[in-house]
């Protein structure tokens, strides 16, 4: 059996991994200065916290196997305790405004160590239904006790509470600019933490976990121990960046905890890549962009989102991440030139295919609205009109046409794929050959 | 009339859950969209029922949703199943979502009228002054039917007895000539079915709108975890039991701050803790399922009839 | 369309009253809502409230020529986006929103536009809130930049004891609601109102049940029968509001139902003839309410966009609005904040409403309606159900008026 989510192998030296964390540092150190406008630094205030919520979650599903339908407890109950920290400040309590996060994440690891103990007893499958029915209960619990979530209107905090206190050394965290950098220095720490959790021992048997758990069990090691510390780690992580919301946000309402958030951390992790550790960056990148950017265009956004999904899980279950890193190694070998013409005529026919589709969906979507707003449309620039038949008649073909296309492209770009593969190979034998 | 009511509801669960069960413990694959294939049989009954009447849709919307179900089986489902379990868990959880925003695009993003059938809506007999509706008692007898069909066909015909095989062990059965994939894909379409029958009496009994298949899918899961995994029996008692539960506790106004006062200690808003004190059964009836889940995970971890202990 | 040139006439007139012509200018409202996913429906019908309003009441139907328009933005109901989205409204310059469904939203709003007024002077902006009904909105958290539109709960629950309180065969009510701050407000203010009003009233039952989690009605129907109520008093929406009715008429209980929401979009073809003559809803106005001044709007949107008109929190937002930038001569937030507060114009139903300076609500008159067969006095149906909406009851501004714990400060 091929494991889908097992990483390609991709191993590089000392001093390239430098240069990647500077650039990392760098990149999140200069993104304020290309976007500034207050909206796009919202944007990546956002993008910042889904990237530890989705990296973390990433520690659960693409190093351990376990696929969680209610990491939205853990982010969403770090937020709330946090948040009741930030009270504690504004009452009139010393804690540094910028420890919030870690408040946050031992939040959420107290809550992994009493919730995991239950949900962990399981593995596979059965574990994903009990997160899912946790996930549940904790949700409905929370519209129980209003004394602790602040019922439907949640609790409201104030991050600029603690500015005269010297532990803040100056900072107020009332601009915008200055919670950006709190929450990039948050997912820099994060990120080099969770890397480094990969190297552990615990992290390298969580890996054997995922690939065989019989196996593991056989040399000794307690799978169910495993999964327990591992959802743990994951759990403070998820209150990190619940703790970070907070901050953010300056308020903890009962809809962090849905399962709806927590089915969409899966969603955009799995798109991202799980094989990959920056995977879930991307994904989480891809998360703010589609709820936020994408929904701004089209009405029709989760039903392109739940399509691309299916595509991906079918024919890419690797994400995007890892559509990246092979195209890479096919540089490195030389294949890529050979790629070029299945690429773009893959390119080309898909934009015809995706148009029609586009147009399809669009039109259908605005027949529901006819009546208040019209039968014409736009999708992509070219007018169209919901009632007409022509126009329909024009989306099918142009569907039709780029779909044949698409197809006859891809038979060859997998031909040539295929190909490629097996010269790249007999280069890594014949290379490794070479060293013994 | 409690009992009558909770039998009724878990009946309704059970019709979810053993189409869930069955394809599970045939493929090893958790259908997530299993609760969108139940919301689909819902609206296309509604659908059927507009144009003829509701008998015609007891009986289309089901073929309807075994065939769409699979189809998908067929052209998507299979194509995960060499990459393992998790893919094949996260493909139908992307259906999910697809199925959703499908029903909202053609039927809207609020409830439909599908009412109850008029020859079914009178009293099927009293209690006191409560009336217990015709309706329910032909909900609880399609349940039953349901749950005789199945055991038939799986203990006593041919082709339950390759299901069974193929269920344990599905080379050997190959070998034997028999095709298994198709197999998979009938069982998968008629696990879907079953969903799709539950859908179509479910969606006039309570409410036909794109939120009744969330509402109904952690429901379902924890049936059949509570059950034990792969367990039809399992399920059936697991669903009543859970029917049973929710009944009756929203009758019992006991809280433990009611509990405390009668034992003599003064309980007001200013006890530790008096925000927990204070709930009453009844007001947690609905999640006591989740409750359930939690205890029997913690005390039996492979469910009521589980034989597995992963 | 006679009605409504009248109704803007009015509403200009306040502005000449106040001082003189003011320049034709363009407003922006951004409309924050749930526009897409499971509560999507709702946020769709509710712009179209707004982008209608003002059509009908702005522009060139306001005689000053303010134009207002409307801004859809996607929250998808989530407060955290909602935020993100005031941010883009301040950014582009917007220095109005508008938002209801939901308070936990609001809530967030409202503290957030607290915040980004107190932080950025010069840019305050204005919240028009069209549903969001906490009470501690207008008490405890009330706030300089916030107006709501619509009756609190304490109001809207004032004017249904007010009711109640006349209704003689009325001796045994129960209150149900959804587990969450507003079923729990609904539940405690029923219990105190009817208390000090009618004591003869036995509460036979108070009973709370987690929110879109109950799928089967039957037992509380059942305990709801067994504790012999007359009436039923329930915040529940939605769902959960057409799962209670049904299982009623399933289990043949024949009391009566005190409903906030059988009105939203949705629920009249759910419920349909089960709810008949029995549920009744408290609302500040509706189809077929006599003294209706707005009719044309309705049958006017209904022709629009085949779907019922019926959140005149809308239409007054607007009105207030743009009245507010008439009286002002600006069309920056602190100054049409201080216009708008304590302003007193005509509403749908003709009475004297006014903006309470003191707490930012507007005081305005009160329904109860019955859910009954269309024909007669029940001139529109709702939703082609064949069943409308019958004024039992007209509750003037007064009978729902409530104090207010809020200490304004100074805007």
């Amino acid at each position: 059996m091929t494991n889908a989510l097992k990483p390609i192998h991709f191993k590089p030296k000392n001093g390239v991994r430098i240069v990647v964390w500077s650039a990392f540092a760098f990149i999140l150190f200069a993104l304020p200065a290309l976007f500034t406008s207050s909206f796009a630094l919202t944007l990546l205030c956002l993008t910042g916290i889904a990237a530890v919520a989705c990296m973390s979650y990433n520690m659960l599903l693409g190093q351990t196997g376990m696929l969680s339908f209610g990491h939205a407890v853990y982010t969403g109950l770090g937020t709330f305790v946090a948040i009741h920290a930030m009270n504690k400040i504004v009452g009139g309590w010393a804690i540094p405004m910028w420890m919030i996060p870690l408040v946050g994440g031992v939040a959420g690891l107290a809550f992994g160590a009493v919730l995991g103990y239950v949900t962990t007893r399981k593995a596979g499958t059965p574990f994903s239904m009990i997160t899912l029915g946790v996930g549940e209960l904790v949700f409905a619990s929370a519209l129980m006790f209003p004394e602790f979530f602040g019922g439907e209107a949640g609790i409201n905090s104030n991050r600029t509470a603690g500015k005269d206190m010297w532990v803040n050394f100056g900072l107020s965290f009332g601009p915008q600019l200055q919670v950006y950098y709190l929450i990039a220095l948050y997912l820099f720490a994060c990120t080099i933490a969770m890397y480094a959790f990969t190297q552990t021992p615990l992290g390298r048997i969580a890996n054997a976990v995922r690939d065989n758990p019989e196996r593991a069990e056989f040399v000794g090691y307690d799978t169910r121990w495993v999964r327990y510390l591992v959802l743990m780690v994951s759990s403070f992580f998820a209150g990190v960046a619940g703790g970070l919301t907070a901050v953010n946000v300056e308020a903890a309402t009962a809809d962090l905890l849905h399962g709806v958030r927590s089915g969409s951390y899966l969603l955009f992790t799995f798109l991202g890549g799980v094989g990959f550790f920056f995977g879930p960056i991307i994904g989480s990148v891809l998360l703010v962009f589609s709820l936020v950017v994408l929904s701004e265009y089209t009405k029709a956004w989760q039903l392109y989102v739940g399509i691309v999904f299916l595509i991906m899980v079918v024919y890419a279950p690797g994400g995007f991440s890892a559509l990246i890193m092979l195209n890479l190694r096919r540089v490195k070998y030389g294949e890529w030139r050979k790629m070029r013409w299945p690429y773009a005529g893959m390119f080309f026919f898909g934009v015809f295919a995706l148009w029609g589709m586009a147009a399809i969906v669009e039109m259908a979507y605005q027949l529901k609205v006819v009546e208040g707003s019209g039968a014409a449309l736009t999708v992509m620039k070219v007018p169209l009109n919901c009632q007409s038949t022509a126009s329909w008649l024009i989306a099918l073909a142009v569907l039709a046409l780029g779909s044949v296309g698409f197809e006859y492209w891809r038979r060859k770009f997998v031909a040539v794929w295929d190909s490629g593969e097996e010269r790249i190979a007999e280069a890594i034998k014949k290379a490794e050959a070479a060293i013994v | 009339m409690s009992v009558l009511n909770g039998v009724s509801y878990g009946l309704l669960l059970f019709m979810l859950s053993a189409g869930l069960t069955l394809i599970f413990s045939m493929m090893g694959v958790l259908n997530f969209a299993h609760a969108s294939f139940y919301m689909l049989g819902a609206y296309f009954a509604y659908q059927v029922s507009s144009w003829s009447n509701f008998w015609v849709g007891l009986l289309i919307a089901p073929i309807l949703v075994a065939l769409l179900g699979g189809l998908f089986e067929r052209y998507v489902l299979r194509k995960t199943h060499k990459f393992g379990h998790v893919p094949e868990l996260l493909v139908t959880f992307g259906l999910s979502f697809v199925i959703l925003e499908i029903v909202q695009l053609i039927w809207g993003r609020t409830s439909v009228d599908y009412p109850v059938p008029p020859s079914m809506s009178g009293s099927l007999f009293k209690v006191f002054d409560s009336t217990f509706q015709m309706y329910r008692g032909f909900m609880m007898l399609v349940a039953i039917l349901m749950l005789v069909c199945l055991f038939l066909i799986l203990k006593k015909t041919r082709i339950g007895l390759v299901i069974q095989a193929a269920l344990t062990h599905p080379d050997t059965t190959e070998a034997l000539g028999h095709n298994v994939p198709r197999v998979f894909a009938i069982v998968f379409a008629a696990g879907c079915a079953l969903a799709g029958l539950a859908g179509v009496i479910g969606g006039n009994a309570f409410i036909t709108e794109p939120g009744m298949a969330q509402s109904v899918g952690a429901i379902i899961f924890v049936v059949i975890v509570v059950g034990g995994m792969g367990s039809l029996a399992g399920a059936l008692v697991a669903s009543l039991l859970i029917g049973l539960m929710q009944t009756f506790a929203v009758g019992l106004d006991w809280s433990f701050a009611g509990g405390l006062a009668r034992l003599g200690m003064d309980i007001t808003a200013e006890t530790p803790g008096y925000s927990l004190l204070k709930l009453k059964l009844s007001q947690v009836a609905p999640i006591l399922p989740f409750l359930l889940l939690v205890v029997m995970l913690v005390v039996r971890p492979k469910g009521i009839m589980g034989t597995r202990d992963d | 369309m006679k009605r409504a040139i009248q109704m803007s006439a009015i509403a200009v007139a306040m502005g000449f009253a106040f001082g003189g012509v003011a320049h034709a200018q363009n407003v922006k409202i951004a409309f924050i809502e749930g526009l897409s996913g499971p509560f999507g429906g709702v946020g769709q019908n509710q712009l179209k409230h707004f982008q209608y309003a003002a059509e009908r009441f702005s522009g060139k139907n306001a005689n000053s020529g303010v134009n207002v328009e409307v801004v859809p933005l996607d929250s998808k109901g989530s407060p955290q986006e909602a935020l993100a989205l005031l941010k883009k409204a301040t950014d582009d310059g917007i220095r109005f929103v508008s938002q209801g469904n939901g308070s936990n939203v609001a809530g967030v709003l409202i503290d957030a536009i607290n915040k980004h007024n107190e932080r950025n002077p010069g840019k305050e902006v204005v919240f028009l809130n069209y549903a969001a009904i906490d009470p501690d909105f207008t008490n405890s958290k009330c706030s300089p930049w916030h107006f709501r539109f619509d009756a609190g709960v304490d109001m809207k629950i004032e004017g249904l004891t007010n009711y109640m309180k006349d209704q003689k065969d009325l001796k045994s009510v129960y209150v149900i609601g959804q587990n969450y701050s507003f079923g729990q407000q609904v539940s405690k203010f029923t219990e105190e109102m009817l208390k000090k009003k009618r004591p003869d009233i036995k509460i036979v039952g108070n009973e709370l049940h987690p929110l879109g989690q109950v799928k089967d009605f039957a037992p509380y129907v059942q305990k709801i029968m067994a504790a012999n109520a007359d009436a039923v008093v329930t915040g529940n929406w939605g769902p959960d509001l057409v799962l209670l009715i049904r299982a009623a008429n399933a289990a043949g209980f024949k009391g009566r139902f005190y409903t906030f929401y059988a009105g939203v979009i949705g629920t009249p073809t759910a419920v349909g003839a089960a709810g008949a003559d029995r549920v009744h809803m408290v609302s500040y106005w509706h189809p077929n309410a006599e003294l209706s001044q707005i009719e044309s709007v309705y049958t006017g949107f209904k022709q629009k966009f085949n779907e019922e008109f019926y959140t005149v929190a809308a239409v007054n937002a607007v009105r207030f609005l743009v009245a507010g930038v008439e009286k002002a001569k600006s069309t920056e937030a602190v100054p049409v904040a201080r216009a708008i507060a304590g302003m007193k114009m005509k509403g749908a139903s003709g009475e004297d409403i006014e903006m309470r300076a003191s707490d930012g609500a507007l005081q305005q008159a009160m329904y109860i309606a019955q859910w009954t067969k269309a024909g007669g006095a029940v001139k529109f149906d709702q939703e082609n159900t064949g069943f409308g909406f019958k004024t039992v009851r007209y509750l003037e501004p007064a009978m729902s008026t409530m104090q207010t714990s809020c200490k304004m400060p100074k805007r």
